[in-house]
């Protein structure tokens, strides 16, 4: 489903990824962990097409298509989902208005018929609902005044509501209480978790992943992937660190 | 007798198009006055026409206790201007919301003389540019607290969004004040849209157009947040989201 070969990319001209190779198959999901600096949320970036991130080598395919060759809105309406590290403030503009106006742009791309905006509303009040916020909050200003936690679930009811066929997931756990750690873990499982989907979570800690249960766990470090294991190697991570995993 | 034709030396018209005002100065020479009565409210809302040249001058006076709102959108093609003579006596309000948003050549721009003539009068103008082209949009706003108008609360909140290198935004906060227990707030800022913002919109498949659209909604829409007439608020609304479809 999403192929990475030989991924080389630079940001101002200094190299982070330095060949990463990496294939996750529709039904799946694999975890990416590795130290501060290492280049994950590179990563993210340059699969979600984030300006300044140039690729110098290699190559990434999603459902068999050139995904460094389309604009991020076109990898959106390909059914990309990134959630952001830090998810970004737009005041003036609501959260409804913001995702309704996402949605139909994607459909529309899609040749499929925009969502009015009562079934919208609907879709959404579910959404915040299975994800436990409060619906009220989609009517203010996305992401201006919440708090992170906040943030990180508004990220996980966006993906609930836009449905995509993948989910690159930057650092979605960061920031959380135990509470939100279960229900963004609940929210992944229900929303990605199917045979035609998949997903990609960036994390740093293990605890998402014992919700999450990914197929694969891979460590990047310098820009490459070094190891490759199952749940397992996460666990062990977690006692032993990076640099000792790295020997 | 028409009031002789003003030059860039007055400050009032540094930034004017005077070319553009010339052939129609006859008719805008004399500024309308308004007077709002004690205790009186009153809501306006200025939308743009088809002239390629619009020009408002008004004076207003406020009575004790008179509140006045007003709610402006000068999108001129050629030249807009939106000039106001504002005095508040005791305990009055008044609120102006207004945008210019300029494309092209165009010059649009809005002026205020806010004068506390009173105690405890209050006044808030916010207002935002959007400009792309080579547009100018200005604000010139000086507050003048009179010898004894005491508790003046006065704000100005400017912003302005410079969507290409070639548009120019001029934001002229002014304060003259004789009385010394006063409020008087300003702020102006010039920008153009936030990469990162632009960036998350587009992650969520909104193309660069429509992403940037929104944005500039986000700026511009607030503004016309307070108004109660439910089919002005739609008009103004509507006539602001065109304008930013010009221009973005």
């Amino acid at each position: 489903m999403l192929e990475i070969t030989n991924l080389h990319a630079t940001v101002a001209d200094k190299p982070i990824l330095n060949g990463v190779t990496l294939d996750v198959p529709a039904g799946e999901v694999h975890a990416i962990m590795g130290p501060n600096g290492s280049g994950k949320s590179t990563l993210a970036y340059v699969l979600a097409g984030r300006p300044g991130y140039a690729v110098s080598e290699g190559a990434a395919t999603f459902d068999g298509h050139d995904l460094l060759a389309m604009e991020p809105y076109e990898r959106a309406a390909a059914g990309l989902f990134l959630g952001f590290q830090y998810p970004v403030e737009i005041p003036g503009v609501s959260y409804l208005q913001f995702l309704r106006e996402s949605l139909n742009s994607q459909r529309r791309s899609r040749g499929e018929d925009e969502l009015s905006a009562g079934d919208f509303i609907k879709l959404a009040r579910e959404q915040a609902k299975l994800l436990g916020m409060d619906a009220e909050m989609l009517k203010r200003p996305v992401n201006v005044g919440f708090s992170g936690g906040e943030k990180k679930r508004a990220e996980m009811v966006q993906m609930g509501i836009l449905a995509p066929k993948f989910a690159l997931l930057d650092e979605t756990d960061s920031g959380l209480d135990i509470d939100a750690l279960k229900a963004v873990g609940e929210g992944i499982n229900r929303i990605m978790r199917a045979p035609d989907k998949g997903g990609l979570l960036i994390t740093h800690y293990e605890r998402l992943l014992e919700y999450v249960r990914p197929d694969r766990v891979h460590v990047l470090q310098a820009g490459r992937i070094t190891r490759s294991g199952d749940i397992d190697l996460a666990r062990e991570l977690e006692n032993t660190g990076y640099a000792e995993a790295a020997a | 007798m028409a009031a002789p034709f003003p030059t860039r030396k007055q400050e009032e018209w540094r930034y004017a198009d005077l070319d553009a005002l010339r052939p129609v100065w006859e008719q805008f020479a004399e500024p309308r006055t308004l007077t709002i009565g004690a205790g009186e409210s009153f809501e306006d809302v200025w939308l743009p026409t088809a002239d390629d040249v619009h020009v408002r001058r008004v004076q207003i006076a406020l009575e004790p206790g008179a509140k006045t709102r007003l709610f402006v959108l000068n999108t001129a093609p050629v030249y807009g201007r939106i000039e106001l003579d504002v005095s508040l006596d005791e305990g009055s309000e008044f609120d102006l919301f207004g945008a210019n948003i300029g494309t092209g050549l165009s010059t649009n721009e809005i002026v205020t003389v806010v004068k506390h003539i009173g105690v405890g009068g209050r006044s808030r103008q916010t207002i935002r540019s959007v400009l792309n082209g080579k547009a100018t949009g200005s604000y010139l706003g000086r507050v003048e607290v009179a010898r004894g108008a005491q508790q003046t609360d006065a704000d100005q909140s400017v912003k302005a969004m410079l969507l290409d290198r070639g548009a120019t935004a001029n934001c002229k906060p002014e304060l003259e004040i004789f009385a010394d227990d006063v409020k008087c707030a300003h702020g102006a800022t010039v920008g153009e849209l936030d990469a990162m913002q632009l960036f998350y919109a587009e992650s969520r498949g909104l193309d660069p157009v429509s992403a940037r659209a929104l944005l500039l909604e986000g700026f511009v829409m607030g503004l016309w947040d307070g108004i109660e007439n439910a089919a002005q608020h739609e008009s103004i609304a509507t006539a602001a989201k065109d304008a930013l479809r010009r221009v973005v």
